[in-house]
């Protein structure tokens, strides 16, 4: 920010604005919410850096080998990678202002985000019938924490998903609108970067191991 | 200060429109970069293709720190320009703090870890 210093009719030079300038609503949300992700960032490495102590403490329990389907987990990931690029249309169709293409797409990526759902509790599902539950070892206590962490993120990403078509359908493409879906956007993009963290250091190293 | 040199102010603080658009190019990109960087890592570890798995490990965690500088440019559309520069500056200060809890915790951990006494050991000691 360049703030030109400034004087007063006697020629003093001034340092600070003696009141502040108006902005226009919303001119700071950006940067707000690009903050929170950070600090949410912070929350997922204290996660992966706990994953990474007791990861391989099995108690004599299931090792990743046992449980993880890597197939299963490469259809997840591919869920969520094409529901980032449709949230990607859906942010081009809004500059153009399309509402009906925008929200087709906001749907579209609503459906990849609940197939990643449906999987994601298919498998914690099939893991807990055969006995790795969270209680099991500190391996899986860990492993249910991030992932589970991860899941809740990607489902409460969905309601709002859904918050903002009622939105759009209720009020169209306003500048208020709009600045909610660029957050959504920022949200659903760093979820992502967030799994490629999650696929490679608890699913594929996990089967390395 | 006049009122000429107020509106002249404010035009200078036009913050609203920092942050960078994608288009559908770099959307396109971006997308195509992330599945090659996702599906190099999984044929890796599934088909056992490199010698050991030392080398397999360094290899899909570099795919993984590369795939993530991706989605930041093109899905995130991280640059030093937007707000700024302000949201370079908290990223940077993140990594520097995930990067201090991630190998710190490691570090510590896996020495507690290798120098601890083991349990049947300590139950010998009354």
């Amino acid at each position: 920010m360049t703030v030109a210093v400034q004087s007063t009719q006697s020629g003093e030079p001034v340092f600070y604005l003696a009141d502040e300038h108006p902005h226009p609503e919303g001119y700071s949300t950006s940067l707000g919410f690009w903050i929170y992700l950070m600090s949410d960032c912070l929350i997922f490495a204290i996660l992966f850096a706990t994953f990474g102590v007791l990861g391989g403490n099995y108690a004599a329990g299931p090792a990743p080998k046992d449980l993880f389907d890597l197939n299963l987990v490469a259809v997840n990931t591919s869920m969520l990678l094409l529901s980032s690029i449709t949230y990607g249309f859906a942010m081009l169709t809004m500059q153009q202002n399309k509402v009906a293409q925008t929200q087709v797409w906001l749907a579209i990526t609503g459906l990849f985000g609940l197939a990643f759902i449906g999987i994601e509790l298919t498998e914690f599902a099939h893991m807990i019938h055969e006995g790795a539950t969270p209680q099991r070892s500190a391996f899986l206590s860990a492993f249910f924490t991030l992932v589970g962490t991860h899941g809740l993120h990607v489902s409460c990403g969905l309601i709002w998903l859904v918050t903002l078509m009622v939105q759009v359908q209720k009020f169209g493409l306003i500048e208020a609108n709009r600045r909610r879906l660029m957050c959504l956007s920022m949200f659903w993009h760093f979820l992502d970067v967030v799994w490629i963290g999650v696929f490679t250091f608890v699913y594929l190293l996990g089967v390395l191991r | 200060m006049s009122t000429d040199t107020r509106a002249a102010h404010a035009d200078d603080h036009h913050h609203g429109d920092s942050h960078a658009h994608g288009t559908f190019s770099t959307y396109m990109l971006g997308f195509v970069l992330s599945v090659v960087l996702t599906a190099i890592p999984f044929w890796l570890v599934m088909s056992g293709a490199l010698p050991s798995k030392q080398i397999t490990a360094l290899v899909i965690m570099v795919f993984a720190v590369v795939q993530i500088v991706v989605h930041m440019i093109y899905f995130l559309h991280m640059n030093t320009a937007s707000e700024n520069g302000w949201t370079m500056m908290a990223l940077i200060f993140t990594i520097v703090m995930v990067v201090i809890a991630l190998s710190g915790s490691l570090w510590v951990m896996s020495h507690l870890n290798s120098n601890m006494m083991p349990m049947h050991e300590m139950t010998g000691m009354k």
